[in-house]
Order: C-alpha cells, then structure tokens, then sequence
C-alpha cells in the first residue's frame, strides 16, 4: 500500500529546511520511494529458479521476511566468494580511496548521493568484510571502518547494488583496476541467498530457464513472430526472405536477445539481420531452444548465468553448426567474450569462424568461436561485398551512443563506426569523454530496465542523454544508434524525456534500410513503414 | 522597475547567483567533494552544468527586465532535472522562493537607503510569475513519466496486438476536410 501522505499547514511550508541532515554515511539508512526502485523478486520465479527464500514481499513493508540467522547465512557467503573469486578478495583489500572513480558513474553524476560513488557502493559491502574478516576491524570497528551486518545494512545493499548497472565506466579510470561490477555482481550474489532479487531479473531468468529466452517466447511464437517480420519485409522490398529454424547441417547459428524479437525498434533490428543474411546467401539458422542471448542470470549470481548460458554451445553441438554469430545486444556479450568459454569450453566440436562471403577467418574468437554481427557486417563493409543506398538514411542524423559491454568489455569500437559511416550520410560523435571507453550507460542496464523505476531510470542516464542533447542542438542529430537490446528498449524513454524527437535505432536496422537487395522493387518506405527521403510512399 | 533597483541588482548579480546556486546544490545529500559545485565540464557533471547556467540565465533575464519566455528555457532545464530526483514536490520548486530571500538579505541596506520597497515588491511578483510556469512544468514532467511507463508497454506488445488482430489503425484526420468554424 502507498504510505500516506501528510499535507503540511501553511504555517509548516515556510519551516521547510532545506538543507540535508549532515549525517555520516553509515548513520544514513535508505529510504524506499516510489519510482526509485524495482519490485522484489516474485515467490514463484525463485520456486522455478530454485532460489532461496521464495516468498511474496515488497521492498516498501518493513518486513522483507526474511528467514532468522540471515546474518551467518551472508558473512558464509563472502567467506565462500573471498576463497573462491581472487578478484573479489584483491577488490576488498586493494581500493586506496583516491576518488578516481568517484565521480565516474552516472548515478552518482545525476543524483550527487555519495553513496553511488563507485568506492562508497564498494564501501558498503566492504566495511562488513573488514568487520568479519579483517583483525584490524575486528578490534578497531568503525574507527578502522568497519561496520556490524543488520538489516538496514542489507536493505542497504538491496537499494545500492539495483541502482549500479554494472557497466564499468569506474573501472576505466581506477588506477588499480578494480571492476566494480564485479563488486555489485558479488553483492548480488549474496542479497540473492536471502531472496533478495528484483522481479525485472528473475522473471526474465525464470523464463529463460523454462523457455529458453527472457520473454518467455515459446517455438512457435518466435516462427510466428519472424514470419510476421518476413511478410513485413516482402511488403517493403518485394523480396521474400526465407529463414530456417533448427536446421541441423546449417553452417552457422544465430543467436540474439529475444527483445529483437518482440516490440519496437528491436524487431526492426531483427528484420535488417534477415535481409542481410539473405542477401548474403548465408547457411544459417535460427534456434529456438537458444533463443535467448542475452543472460539475466547473469545478474544473479555466477551459476545462474552458467546455467542459462549452456544451452548455446549445447545447441551448437546439436544441430551440428560450424560457428555462431551474435545479434546486437550489451551485457550478452560480456558474458560470451569472458565468460562462456571458461564455463562450457573449449567448444572443440566448433571451427574457428571464418566470413565464408570474405574468407576473413576471426583470429580474436578462436576461443568462443562466436563472432558479433557488427564484427561480421564490419568485414562485408571492409571488402565492399554490399550494395548499399546511404541516400535512404538522408532524413536521419546520427549519433552513436557505445553500449557498455560491446565497448568496455570486448573492445568493440570501431566496427559499429565503420558500419553507420557506410550507411548513413550525416554521423555526428557526442564529444569524447562520454563515448568509446568512456561512454556513458542508458541508466537501464544490469536487469533496471523495469517501468516501476522510470525515475532512476530518468536520473542514470541523464549523462547519456545530456550529451545527446549537445549533438542535437548542435547539429540537428534526430537518431540514437547503438548495439544493444536493452539500449533499444529503454532508451526511447530517455530520449523522449530529455530529448523529445530523438529516435533510437539498431545499427544493422540502418543496414537493412541502406542495403539494396537483388531483384528488389523501388522501395518507398523504411523498415517503419515511414516514407523515404523524396518517395512519399504513404502519402 | 525602477532603474535603480536594477541597476543595484546588476551589481550584486554575481554573488546572488553563488548564494542561489549554494542554496540549490545545499538541497543534495552531504558530500564532502563538493563535486556538484566544482566540476565545470558540462559533460562530467550535467546537474551542476544546467544549475549554474540556468540559475544565471533567469537572473540575467530578470535584471533585462525584458519578456519573461527567454527564462522558460532555463526553468524547464532544471526542472526536468529536480522532477526526477529524489525530492517532494515543495522541496524541489522551493529553489524559486529561496530567491526571494536572499535577494531581500542582499540587497537589505541598498533598499532601505534609496526607499525602494515597492521596487522589491514588484520584482517579487516577477519571481511569482516565474513560480507558476514552474509549476506548470514540474507537473507536466511528472506526467510525463507515467506516460513513458506506458509509451514503453505499448512499445512492448505492439507487435502481438498486431498479430492478434487487436490494432486497428486510426487514419490521421485530415486537416483540409475539419470544420474549421464550429460556432
């Protein structure tokens, strides 16, 4: 129920002070408003997840229900963790408080609460360790800072590890390198002992695990929607498309997140990687058992991902592919390019991919044997193996916008540059200390890309957006591009509020627009069905 | 207005605008790195860019004593910022107010001494103007992020609305055929 609210008397308007209480960050507990946070996980997703403490709860109520002895439950666990992850450990010890990072991440930059400062959010979960784990916290105490585990310390960590998406801009400036992502990852994992997920995260995991993808799409959904895409684009160009499904021999897998196949603009990305697959006479197939890219166990907890994650190569083997190729999406590539291969490799039954349109063998997934469509279109682009028509892209200025993952955690910076320059007439970068490395995230990541929270999703990518907004004054720039499903998903909310008439769009969805196909009719609209600069479709 | 009191306004513009963006920033959790305050790249700190160059803005446009719309730009800026923060409604229009107050301590001796009172009043007044288009504004952010939350479940299940038959679409109406004159 929402707490009641106490109009104040005239008299007490007046009284308001302004000015914050001063309180040490310790003596601050956290508040729970409205449209700040996401809904606690669901009792039947941990049932189906088989998480611990499944129960129906709120993160509003006092009580979160959970079960007596948390506590030993909690410090066992960052007992396991510091034996089991060496990073974790080296996390914990090495920060030497020297801000770098501090005034690096964007909740911190659009909140200016010091407890989003990437080395206080580490502080938050580190003062317990020196408690339990350190002799000089354990004698000295809050003198060495080191703080007792209770429940407002969890509930802490609850409102703090959901509002850091993990998309490593601190970590780019920490001299010492420490990922705090894998700080939050770690948090996680603990506040995930006691039931303590968000419903944003094990729903789409749940459905993941019984489904095989995050929304839940079942076989017949996923043929059902891509043919829908299929007719969409005989409409538009006249050629009809003819993508398989479980093909077994097929040369190569397609895997993507499951948000290009349902809702707007990701399903305009998903009909640009048809047509160009098609165009390209590529022996490929689609899956519908791995039909999920990405990985919200991730999110989770370590297992969670691993267990999510294996059914890629283990439909790979299946169906007896040669290699597989990855759609545009964030944190899903984190996880295959540093993750997967540790988890299930060596994927020996596997070849090293190689452009059979190029013949450009893939040295840097020799491992993974899994390449990203960008790195492929980037190849074509290269060796000028596409017809491809700019002039349709004219009505659009470009900006694009680096999703964290694709460029902090596997380096892939140019590809994306290289592919919208070759199809698009008007490119403009957003200046340099909010791109490349140093982009700034959409605010959504990490699984907060709920509805509930709409106003922390607002403030995480004010960054973002704010430097949109310099591109758009400055040159006019109507359209967000980027490589990333959950970037398709939430940023057209943060555009339409910061910047109202910017779009958003998937890069290879400017691919299918630009790319003109054999035998195709003279197309008169886009991938939208809005008419093309000087064809007037629908008018 | 008076000229005078403008022009002794103009003079203080610079240490009104400090004390307005202390008051505005004094409204953010402690932090001892005064980061809102002191980092000046536009890009690395938004809020305190759109703070400092907003606050300034209004003021400018209030000693011009010209049309109040140029200052609109400004307001919206950094309501759109207050709206999604973690303030109660009073908390973050009250920066508007707090003008008020300080104008009135640092301007205290010069009005006393040139008698223009009814000067303070009239630009107190402006001040209120500017306090009812803000409210205009902050609501309209707030609604508008209840509309996002369902702009984005449309988003979401427009394609199986599609499939399920379930759309239909609306044609635009056209201008040309609109009764242009219902009376």
């Amino acid at each position: 129920m929402a707490p009641k609210v106490k109009l104040p008397k005239p008299g007490e308007l007046s009284k308001i002070e302004f000015k914050n209480p001063a309180t040490d960050w310790m003596d601050t507990p956290v508040e729970f408003k409205p449209g700040t946070y996401c809904w606690g996980a669901k009792e039947k997703d941990l049932l189906t997840l088989g998480l611990p403490n499944p129960r129906q709860w709120s993160p509003a109520d006092e009580d979160w229900k959970i079960p007596d002895g948390w506590e030993s439950t909690i410090i066992e666990g960052i007992a396991e963790r510091l034996s089991k992850y060496r990073s974790f450990k080296v996390f914990m010890d090495i920060c030497v408080r020297c801000g770098a990072c501090a005034d690096k991440c964007h909740f911190y930059i659009a909140t200016g609460d010091p407890k989003n400062m990437p080395v206080l959010r580490a502080e938050l979960l580190r003062s317990v360790y020196k408690k339990y784990f350190t002799k000089s916290g354990k004698f000295l105490g809050r003198l060495a800072g080191a703080r007792e585990l209770n429940m407002d310390v969890l509930k802490e960590w609850w409102s703090y590890f959901f509002q850091c998406t993990e998309c490593r801009r601190c970590s780019v400036f920490c001299p010492y390198g420490i990922d705090q992502a894998e700080v939050t990852i770690i948090g996680r994992e603990l506040l995930n002992l006691v039931g303590l997920n968000i419903d944003w995260i094990a729903g789409p995991a749940a459905a993941c695990y019984m489904k095989g993808n995050h929304l839940g799409l079942e076989p017949h959904a996923i043929t059902g929607n891509i043919e829908s895409m299929v007719d969409d684009i005989e409409d538009i160009t006249g050629i009809r498309v003819n993508p398989t499904f479980n093909r077994k021999g097929a040369e190569i897998m397609f895997v993507t997140p499951s948000g290009d196949l349902l809702g707007e603009p990701g399903i305009q990305t998903c009909m640009g990687y048809l047509m160009l697959f098609h165009e390209l006479g590529l022996d490929y197939t689609w899956s519908t058992y791995a039909s999920e890219g990405g990985n919200f166990g991730f999110f989770t907890s370590n297992d969670m991902a691993k267990r999510l994650n294996y059914k890629i190569y283990a439909e790979a083997k299946r169906l007896g592919v040669k290699y597989i190729i990855g759609g545009e999406c964030g944190h899903m590539w984190r996880v295959l390019n540093q993750y997967m291969d540790t988890w299930h490799g060596p994927a020996d039954f596997l070849e090293v991919p190689v452009s059979p349109i190029t013949g450009t063998v893939f040295e840097n997934a020799k491992s993974t044997k899994m390449i990203h469509i960008s790195e492929f279109t980037a190849d074509l682009i290269k060796h000028k193996k596409l017809n491809l028509d700019p002039s349709r892209n004219d009505h659009l200025k470009v900006t694009y916008h680096d999703s964290c993952n694709p460029s902090r955690g596997m380096g892939l910076l140019d590809e994306p540059r290289e592919i919208i320059k070759a199809v698009c007439n008007n490119f403009y970068e957003m200046p340099e200390n909010t791109i490349r490395e140093k982009t700034f995230c959409c605010g959504s990541g990490s699984g907060l890309n709920a509805s509930e929270n709409m106003e922390q999703r607002m403030r995480g990518g004010f960054p973002r957006a704010n430097a949109v907004k310099y591109v758009r004054e400055k040159h006019g720039v109507n359209m967000l591009a980027n490589i990333c499903a959950v970037d398709r998903a939430a940023l057209p909310a943060l555009m339409d509020y910061w910047n109202p008439g910017v779009g958003v769009t998937g890069v290879t969805e400017l691919v299918g627009n630009a790319l003109v196909m054999k035998g195709e009719k003279e197309r008169t609209t886009n991938l939208r069905f809005e008419d093309l600069p000087g064809k007037g479709g629908n008018e | 207005m008076d000229i005078k009191f403008n022009e002794i306004l103009k003079e203080k513009k610079s240490t009104i605008s400090k004390r307005w963006l202390d008051t505005m920033i004094a409204s953010y959790p402690k932090d001892d790195s005064g980061f809102l305050m002191s980092q000046k790249d536009r890009f690395a700190n938004p809020v305190g860019y759109t703070f400092t160059k907003g606050l300034d803005g209004i003021l400018e446009v209030l000693i011009k004593d010209e049309d109040s719309a140029e200052s609109l730009q400004f307001l919206n800026d950094i309501i759109k910022v207050r709206a999604i923060q973690d303030f109660t409604p009073a908390k973050a229009m009250a920066f508007i107010f707090q003008l008020k107050t300080i104008v009135r301590e640092e301007l205290r001796k010069e009005i006393r001494q040139n008698q223009i009172y009814v000067e303070l009043l009239e630009f107190e007044s402006k001040i209120d103007d500017l306090a009812l288009n803000a409210f205009d504004i902050y609501v309209k952010c707030r609604e508008q992020i209840y509309e996002l939350r369902t702009d984005e479940l449309k988003r979401m299940t427009f394609t199986l609305l599609k499939k399920a038959n379930l759309m239909s679409e609306i044609p635009d109406p056209d201008p040309e055929s609109e009764p242009k004159d219902q009376n």
